[in-house]
């Protein structure tokens, strides 16, 4: 009984250190992974409307082709935080790049009060953009039109080298939304189709005896738990709202990549 | 049937205690190979960064012949490091922290090595030099993630077997707490790149 209790107020008091490590560690709060998934989040507007579509455009039809994802992300303020190690962070935690396999994604972090830029690959990309390489980019190509006032320029330039550096690793094409939005046809008909079956079997069943039974819910299950499995991976997978065609961010949304932590930055 | 029924509920009770135990037993070996795992990373990092310091050194010698103090310190310091080797089974406060002293070490000298860098204009305007500098950024950034990541997959494993009822079974089947990296203070801060 006594050892009981000290188990209890042992584990209580790692609850307890568990809340507050979690309270104390965020600093820059990362948005939420968003619904609708695309190439770039201008949160502190230094694009104007046709900059950002034409970079958005870019960067998603470059994806379409590669299934490799960059995308850029400019923030007010970093609040503190290390730039390489925020980009980091909110990689990982909305799993940007084509696929978790792949782990083909690159994030380009830019905070507008510090003037800073990070830019780090994941885990399968490392190879190509090495820190050195980002640096350079960075160094030579970005920051000097940062300097001569266009955001837009250096951010089209930087990724257009990016594009360069990772030429030919990834071939890929659109990966095709699931139609979850309409209307959903294919549970229905398998719903529908279930029954019909037990019905059919009930009618037949005073004559067929236990062996049947034996063997028809199991078959039904499978059927039932397979097509209930679609649903929900459909409802899961749809992350954007955008029609079918074109501009409607990454087909598929963040495929879940990996990051290090590995990456470059500067300032100007 | 009722001749029966105490064999019947004995093999429930055997099932439920062994199904009870390998749910403690397997759920603290799939999380004790996260730990690990996520050790192995750590270690990556810091090979990688001693790796690099190889490269750094020659590259500042050439450059900056009277930093001969200095370079030796780095030199110094990376092997004492290298010589700190970490059994990842089993990984105890002393060793995490000997090991902490050993990298902190490597960290201070190296970032002495760079601020005395800052007086050699021609090695800060060598491209070689300068990708050495970003590859050692992107490495003290990546040890940093890999120690965070250390410390949140050692989080859920010790409070698996150290919540009741697990933590009266746990020490049975040989899992002990395991420790977490401290936070990153002073000296443990990464090596400030900046030019």
């Amino acid at each position: 009984m006594l050892l009981n209790k000290k188990c209890v107020i042992i584990s209580l008091k790692l609850f307890l250190c568990l809340l507050f490590t979690q309270i104390s560690v965020a600093q820059f709060t990362i948005p939420e992974k968003p619904n609708f998934q695309t190439s770039v989040y201008d949160y502190a507007n230094v694009l104007s409307a046709t900059e950002k579509a034409q970079l958005e455009d870019k960067l998603i039809k470059y994806s379409d082709s590669t299934t490799t994802q960059i995308v850029v992300i400019t923030i007010e303020s970093l609040k503190g935080e290390d730039v390489s190690q925020l980009a980091t962070r909110w990689a990982q935690t909305w799993g940007i790049g084509g696929t978790a396999k792949e782990d083909n994604g690159v994030i380009v972090l830019l905070a507008k009060a510090e003037k800073k830029i990070a830019i780090n690959p994941g885990y399968g990309l490392e190879d190509r953009l090495t820190a050195g390489l980002g640096g350079e980019i960075i160094r030579n190509i970005i920051i000097p039109e940062f300097k001569s006032g266009s955001f837009y320029s250096g951010l089209d330039k930087g990724t257009d080298a990016l594009f360069d550096v990772f030429k030919g690793k990834y071939k890929g094409e659109r990966v095709k939304k699931s139609k979850d939005k309409g209307f959903p046809f294919f549970p229905i008909i398998v719903i529908v189709v279930i029954i019909i079956a037990l019905i059919a079997r009930n009618k037949g069943g005073g004559n067929s005896g236990n062996n049947g039974g034996g063997m028809g819910p199991s078959l039904l299950d499978v059927i039932l738990l397979s097509s209930l499995g679609r649903g929900g991976g459909g409802g899961f997978g749809g992350g954007s709202s955008g029609g079918g065609f074109g501009g409607g961010g990454f087909g598929g949304g963040f495929g879940g990549g990996g990051f290090s932590g590995g990456g470059s930055s500067g300032g100007w | 049937m009722k001749r029966f029924l105490p064999w019947i509920i004995g093999a429930v009770v055997i099932f439920a205690l062994y199904s009870f135990f390998k749910g403690i037993n397997n759920t603290a070996v799939v999380l004790n190979q996260n730990v690990e795992q996520s050790w192995g990373d750590v270690q990556t990092a810091y090979q990688r960064r001693n790796d690099l310091i190889g490269n750094l050194v020659n590259t500042v010698k050439g450059a900056a012949e009277f930093e001969k103090s200095t370079l030796t310190a780095v030199i110094e310091a990376r092997s004492k490091a290298t010589s700190v080797r970490i059994d990842p089974t089993n990984i105890t406060a002393e060793q995490l922290q000997e090991f902490n002293k050993a990298q902190s070490g490597v960290s201070s000298s190296l970032s002495r090595l760079l601020v005395t860098v800052e007086a050699y204009p021609d090695l800060k305007a060598n491209q070689n030099f300068l990708k050495l500098q970003d590859e050692l950024a992107s490495t003290e950034n990546q040890i940093l993630t890999a120690r965070t990541r250390f410390n949140e997959a050692v989080k859920p494993y010790n409070s698996h077997i150290k919540t009741f009822p697990n933590s009266l079974f746990a020490g049975v089947f040989g899992f002990k707490e395991k420790v977490y990296f401290s936070a990153v203070d002073g000296a443990d801060r990464p090596v400030e790149v900046k030019f």
